[in-house]
């Protein structure tokens, strides 16, 4: 038994099967990065299977991410970034002993960042590629040269921007909890676990979609002629 | 730091704003870079610049936004596990897939192969 709990100073949030409340971050955090792995093998599974069609249909592939529009892409990462500072921001609010209202406020801030981005990607983005007529198996009109392998371009970008907007979406949810927790006064300096591990996952999204926009929207070059 | 967070050890690093600001800019310059540099003809070379600014990129978040830098060993060597694996089934995946063609039958075969097939 710690000696904290036999002296009945019981720090918030402290679960008595650890030693140490350091013992109990430490867990946590690895916890969440052992996850974290499992996530970057399910994207990597996509990024790999993306890299072996692209080199075998480079042409069909260039073709395909021509289709989309950099300024679309680009926006969208300026966003994600904003939401990992606000993000970061909101974590050490709750570190520092901040008010609350700080803390909600920099966490509302992440969710309106992230709201922002899926807003973008579907009304400039996928709505419109539905207006088009290049979402594959929905609306196919395209015509124009490769156009089986533009197709198979296309389905890669809906699943993996799909997959990494469907995270974006649970990581909107898990922030909602996070603001109720912080009303409800859960964190403080000794205790703000969930904000940390919640954050770890929110940066995790951001990354994903560093290497998507890079993988779909500007590798090969987007230049007269490319 | 303050001393009540220090409570066990291991505890959670406090990063100055002025980092944290830095790193957002850093990544926000990136972003201009890899766009801006997507425009210009280098050949094979925009797909290597563009994943090098992406690499970099996640290494500055993973860094200081996700604490990489002031995490334990134990930590470190689970992150760099998941790239590591990422790796593997990247590479290996392509040395299998990129090797493979569709052998040109030679001519000598192809007369062979009706023969053959008459014979089961």
């Amino acid at each position: 038994m710690s000696e904290l709990a036999a002296h009945g100073a019981h720090p918030p949030g402290f679960a008595h099967q650890f030693e140490t409340v350091g013992q109990q971050r430490e867990a946590g955090r690895l916890g969440m990065w052992v996850f974290l792995v499992t996530e970057i093998l399910f994207f990597g599974g996509m990024f790999a299977s993306y890299t072996i069609y692209r080199a075998l249909h480079y042409e069909s592939f260039v073709t395909g991410s021509h289709l989309l529009e950099v300024k679309f892409g680009a926006t969208n990462t300026y966003v994600l970034i904003c939401s990992s500072l606000t993000m970061a921001l909101a974590i050490r609010s709750a570190q520092t002993g901040k008010r609350k209202g700080q803390i909600i406020f920099w966490l509302i801030l992440t969710m309106i960042f992230g709201a922002l981005f899926l807003g973008l990607k579907l009304r400039f983005e996928w709505y419109r590629d539905y207006i088009d007529g290049i979402v594959p198996g929905i609306n196919w009109a395209y015509n124009g040269p490769h156009a089986p392998g533009v197709q198979m371009f296309m389905c890669f970008y809906f699943f993996m921007t799909g997959l990494h907007a469907l995270h974006m979406v649970a990581g909107l949810g898990v922030l909602t909890v996070l603001v109720i927790m912080t009303a409800r006064n859960k964190f403080s300096p000794e205790y703000y676990a969930p904000l940390e591990i919640s954050g770890l996952y929110w940066h995790f999204v951001d990354i994903v979609w560093i290497f998507l926009f890079a993988l779909l929207y500007l590798i090969g070059g987007r230049y007269p002629g490319s | 730091m303050s001393e009540h967070t220090e409570q066990g050890g291991n505890a959670g690093h406090v990063v100055p704003v002025s980092t944290y600001v830095l790193v957002f800019f850093a990544l926000m310059a990136g972003t201009a870079l890899t766009t801006g540099v997507a425009y210009i003809d280098l050949g094979r070379w925009n797909t290597v610049v563009a994943l090098a600014i992406a690499v970099t990129k996640m290494m500055l978040v993973v860094l200081f936004f996700m604490h990489a830098k002031y995490a334990t060993g134990l930590t470190r060597i689970v992150i760099l596990a998941g790239f590591f694996w990422l790796g593997i089934m990247i590479t290996l995946s392509c040395s299998d897939e990129l090797t493979r063609t569709w052998e040109i039958v030679p001519k000598g075969w192809n007369m062979i192969v009706p023969f053959v097939s008459r014979l089961f």
